[in-house]
């Protein structure tokens, strides 16, 4: 039964069946008390693992996800069973750094990862829509760039340790969530769990870990990936990966339909904002900055938990960028972009272009 | 005479061991072009993209633990599903 499992997952449904799987549990998770219509977003979840470690202060939005060190623990786990953990890195991993900061900013002026934009899509919070948009806008310019020579290098084989590293982070982090630990003089944290807010609103610990085990084992298994999805479908006509998005929409949506949780229109949308022009540019920055690193968000924790150390680097830039984007009022809240959201958002978009432009050789042949 | 040409995709990040090959492809009518790549993932991309393409397609796992892709497309025969 497992080993045909594996050959469904493997095959051209695998990645149609994770994408329905994540749009069932996603709704799901939230029904379970994750906050609404962010059952699942893997960069609202990295600031929220961001705030707990004390990074940023935003007292609502602080509280360690497991779901995410699900995503790494099961990747793992897949890529060890089926001999596909292969320790690597070295291909501009301080770029990738930034990129992934530039790829939070972006995700923090939408309010979501694509993963959460296809959620909140689902739900029928419309605002979702200039945020789609502007993803595949930035996914198309990044796209202009594979096509004429960007490359961030190439990665190298690394030993075990290496590979190791975002897994042992992902054990770390469940501890961290399980003990509450206080290391401050007066009882206090870090850690910092919000106490009212969407930080404060989680399903219960097994039951979210078990989803983020689940997911990622899926995920590594079909290399499901919600920007790869859009990159190949528009760049080499492949619609492969984009099967998975398509299933995980209709999924959330049947879902979210049964769960009561379907609200169509843009005003009063949970944990979103109705400004068109920056959930739209929000976007831009945060596809042009997934598709130069090769990955969606939830596809770099899944790399990280095959060993990829470079997807690993993306991923603290992640959780850095988050930092930032709260302590620098840059995130957005449900009464509109944040004072600076706006020109990170430019110069972020101007970061990634540099580098696209900057960054490009011929590779082979 | 063959001619064949080898794509080094090894260490690229996805997707440009697939888009390395499709450029490879869009240079020749057919012939022969190994690819070669260290992840299995990027074997079955760069093989999923060829098969598409109507070209031919035999990976094979190599000693250092990577893989060659070999995509094969005969020069005069119109491609047949």
């Amino acid at each position: 039964m497992f080993s045909s499992l594996n050959r469904l997952l493997m095959s051209r449904m695998g990645p149609a069946i994770t994408g329905a799987v994540v749009g069932i549990l996603a709704p799901v998770l939230s029904f379970l008390g994750n906050p609404a219509n962010m059952g699942i977003c893997v960069a609202c979840f990295s600031r929220d693992i961001a705030g707990a470690l004390g990074m940023h202060r935003a007292a609502v939005v602080q509280y360690i996800r497991p779901e995410l060190s699900g995503f790494i623990l099961g990747s793992l786990a897949a890529a060890l069973v089926y001999k596909e953990f292969k320790p690597r890195a070295g291909s501009s991993p301080i770029i990738r750094f930034f990129l992934g900061i530039f790829a939070m900013i972006g995700a923090l002026v939408f309010l979501g990862c694509p993963w959460r934009a296809y959620i909140r899509l689902s739900a029928g919070d419309l605002n979702a829509i200039p945020g789609i948009l502007g993803l595949t806008l930035g996914i198309v310019i990044g796209i202009y760039f594979l096509w004429t020579g960007f490359n961030l290098g190439r990665s190298y084989k690394a030993r075990t340790p290496m590979g190791m590293i975002m897994p042992a982070l992902a054990i770390v982090l469940l501890s961290l969530l399980i003990m509450a630990p206080t290391f401050g003089p007066d009882g206090t944290g870090p850690i910092f769990f919000s106490e009212s807010g969407p930080g404060s609103q989680h399903a219960p610990i097994v039951i979210a870990l078990g989803v983020g085990l689940l997911v990622g084992w899926f995920a590594q298994r079909s290399r499901f990936c919600t920007v790869g999805a859009i990159r190949d479908l528009v760049m080499l006509r492949d619609g492969h990966l984009f099967k998975g998005v398509l299933a995980f929409i209709v999924m959330a949506f049947i879902t979210n339909i049964l769960l009561g949780q379907f609200k169509p229109g843009m005003a009063g949308q949970p944990i979103a904002h109705t400004n068109i022009l920056w959930n739209f540019m929000g976007m831009v920055l945060s596809g042009l900055a997934f598709t130069l690193a090769g990955g969606c968000p939830g596809r770099q924790f899944i790399m990280s938990g095959e060993g990829d150390g470079d997807a690993g680097i993306f991923i603290l830039g992640m959780v850095v960028g988050a930092g930032f984007a709260h302590n620098f009022n840059m995130a957005s809240s449900g009464a509109g972009p944040g004072a600076f959201g706006p020109s990170a958002t430019v110069v972020g978009i101007l970061f990634c272009l540099a580098i696209g432009f900057l960054m490009r050789e011929k590779v082979s042949v | 005479m063959e001619e064949k040409t080898t794509v080094d995709a090894r260490g690229l990040s996805c997707p440009q061991p697939v888009v390395e090959t499709k450029k490879a492809m869009s240079r020749r009518s057919g012939g022969k072009i190994e690819v070669l790549v260290d992840t299995v993932t990027s074997r079955e991309n760069v093989s999923r993209l060829a098969r598409n393409q109507g070209w031919e397609v035999s990976p094979e796992e190599l000693p250092d633990g990577g893989y060659r892709v070999t995509i094969t497309k005969a020069q005069d025969v119109k491609r047949e599903k």
